[in-house]
């Protein structure tokens, strides 16, 4: 079976893993900014679904453990594999807007 | 039989009069251009000439004709999807196949052998209830059937008790049905052709020419084309193309692998399916059993082949005819199949004026040639949506108005 290494548990079958789509950007409602729901939409549903390098985000399920992998969608190749905090390196503030009065 | 051989060689019926002629240089300009020569493409250009008086077509098809998806189906030809918006629109495209060979005078080898899928779990049979009451509804023939009728259709199914999942009840779907799949495209082609269609294979689009929100023309690799309309019918390539196209799909490629059994004596008449194992099979004509199962689990553009899927998917055909255990595998071979997050296709206008979308087709495209390619070849001609395809619109997505198709084939029960 096609292996994949886990930042956390190392090799492992790749059937213990969750692809989870693209890394894209979340639109974020804030103070000053609302997210409409076309925006949404195209957070929610459109992909890039290359064919070549993809970054996407990975789960191993037994430890529910994510991570980000990039490999080659055409050769079936994965080229490296990291935790989030490479990336993600601050917290993102969730907070809604104050409702209107 | 040498002889008769070596007679019809030298007589003047050999060689066989060509289904359409190989076109020349591309012209530079068309009416319409359709990218993609396989059935779904191929039975637009058919019914815009037939139907529609537009014959200045041009079908751009980067290999060889039908070699894509429409050579790497497993032909099931059925309509007891679950949405009334999907059993609506297959039952029209069944319609439709049942008339083909004679529309085109070229056998297709039409079948109608009916689907059997077989619910293992008390939540399969109340959702076959469900799928059931919807398709009668709606005018397509589906009954929730039991034990002793699923062994008169399939004598020599393993319905014991002692399965890993033991079979409780069957979806009947007797309008289920099998076809050549290569016929069906070269019986388009032909029709295509003899109204005047030019179909230029090994021609890969490689820019699509747009100004102010419009397309005016394509690059190809033999030159450059200029048209009223263009229609992408490209699927396991449907975000690469509307890449080019400069917008993006809800759609996700993943490969599906399926396989062919060396040929045996008929012993299977319907498609027997299981949403539980993700497992089809039935057999063909030759005799060979096709075995086919859900995509794969993680996204990719290769139709390379796996040992895992192999083996599960083996596995579970031989749970449900365990004497296949004995047969050997003939041949094995992939798609890519476009996944749209609600199972259902993406048809009509995209984000330029007069680019058409043909996509989204998954694991369900097959089935819908006929009556995806006319209502396409309407939506050219008269410039808008007929009623059947606007709930697959891709600006669905936009209003969160999904086309939840619980009944298709890859779907997750």
């Amino acid at each position: 079976m096609k292996l994949m290494p886990c930042p956390l548990n190392g090799l492992r079958n790749i059937s213990e893993f969750i692809c989870a789509g693209e890394l894209k950007d979340m639109p974020l409602t804030t103070v000053d900014k609302t997210v409409d729901d076309k925006a949404w939409a195209d957070y929610l549903f459109n992909q890039d679904n290359a064919a070549g390098i993809v970054r996407e985000w990975w789960c191993h399920s037994a430890t529910s453990y994510w991570f980000i992998a990039e490999r080659h969608t055409v050769t079936d190749e994965i080229i490296r594999t990291y935790p989030a905090d490479e990336i993600y390196k601050q917290r993102v503030d969730f907070t809604p807007p104050p409702v209107p009065e | 039989m040498p002889f008769g051989l070596l007679k019809y060689g030298l007589s003047r019926r050999y060689p066989a009069k060509k289904h359409f002629g190989t076109p020349g240089d591309l012209k530079s300009s068309y009416d319409v251009v359709i990218i993609g020569g396989g059935g779904h493409g191929l039975a637009a250009a058919y019914y815009l000439a037939k139907e529609h008086g537009i014959r200045k077509i041009a079908v751009l098809e980067k290999a060889y004709l039908a070699g894509g998806n429409t050579a790497r189906n497993t032909a099931v030809i059925r309509s007891n999807y679950l949405t009334e918006e999907g059993v609506t629109f297959y039952r029209e495209s069944l319609k439709l196949f049942r008339d083909l060979s004679n529309e085109f005078d070229y056998n297709i080898m039409y079948s109608q052998r009916g689907q059997l899928t077989l619910a293992h779990t008390d939540a399969a049979v109340r959702s076959f209830r469900w799928r059931a009451e919807v398709n009668k509804h709606l005018g397509v023939q589906s009954e929730l059937i039991g034990i002793d009728d699923i062994l008169k259709l399939v004598p020599n199914l393993n319905v014991s008790a002692d399965a890993r999942y033991p079979i409780l009840a069957g979806l009947w779907h007797a309008d289920g049905a099998t076809a050549r799949h290569d016929a069906v495209a070269w019986g388009y082609a032909k029709g295509a052709a003899e109204r005047g269609v030019e179909i230029h294979q090994l021609t890969e689009v490689t820019d699509i020419v747009s100004s102010g929100g419009r397309v005016t023309g394509v690059e190809t690799n033999r030159g450059s084309v200029s048209c009223d309309v263009v229609l992408q019918a490209v699927a396991g390539a449907s975000s690469l193309l509307a890449k080019k196209a400069g917008f993006r799909l809800p759609i996700v490629s993943y490969p599906l692998q399926a396989m062919v059994t060396q040929p045996l004596k008929p012993f299977i008449n319907p498609h027997v399916s299981s949403t539980q194992l993700h497992c089809y099979v039935h057999q063909t004509a030759r005799g060979e059993v096709v075995i086919g199962g859900g995509s794969d689990p993680y996204p990719l553009y290769s139709t390379r082949s796996t040992l895992d899927l192999k083996e599960s998917l083996l596995g579970h055909a031989a749970e449900m005819f365990p004497f296949l255990a004995q047969v050997r595998l003939l041949r094995q071979w992939a798609g890519i199949t476009d996944m749209t997050p609600d199972y259902s296709p993406i048809m009509g206008v995209s984000p330029l004026e007069n680019y058409y979308l043909d996509a989204g087709w998954g694991t369900w495209g097959f089935k819908a040639i006929p009556i995806c390619g006319k209502l396409m070849a309407q939506c050219i001609a008269e410039r808008s949506a007929p009623a059947l395809m606007q709930p697959f619109a891709l600006s669905r997505f936009d209003r969160l108005e999904q086309v939840n198709e619980m009944g298709a084939t890859a779907a997750s029960h």
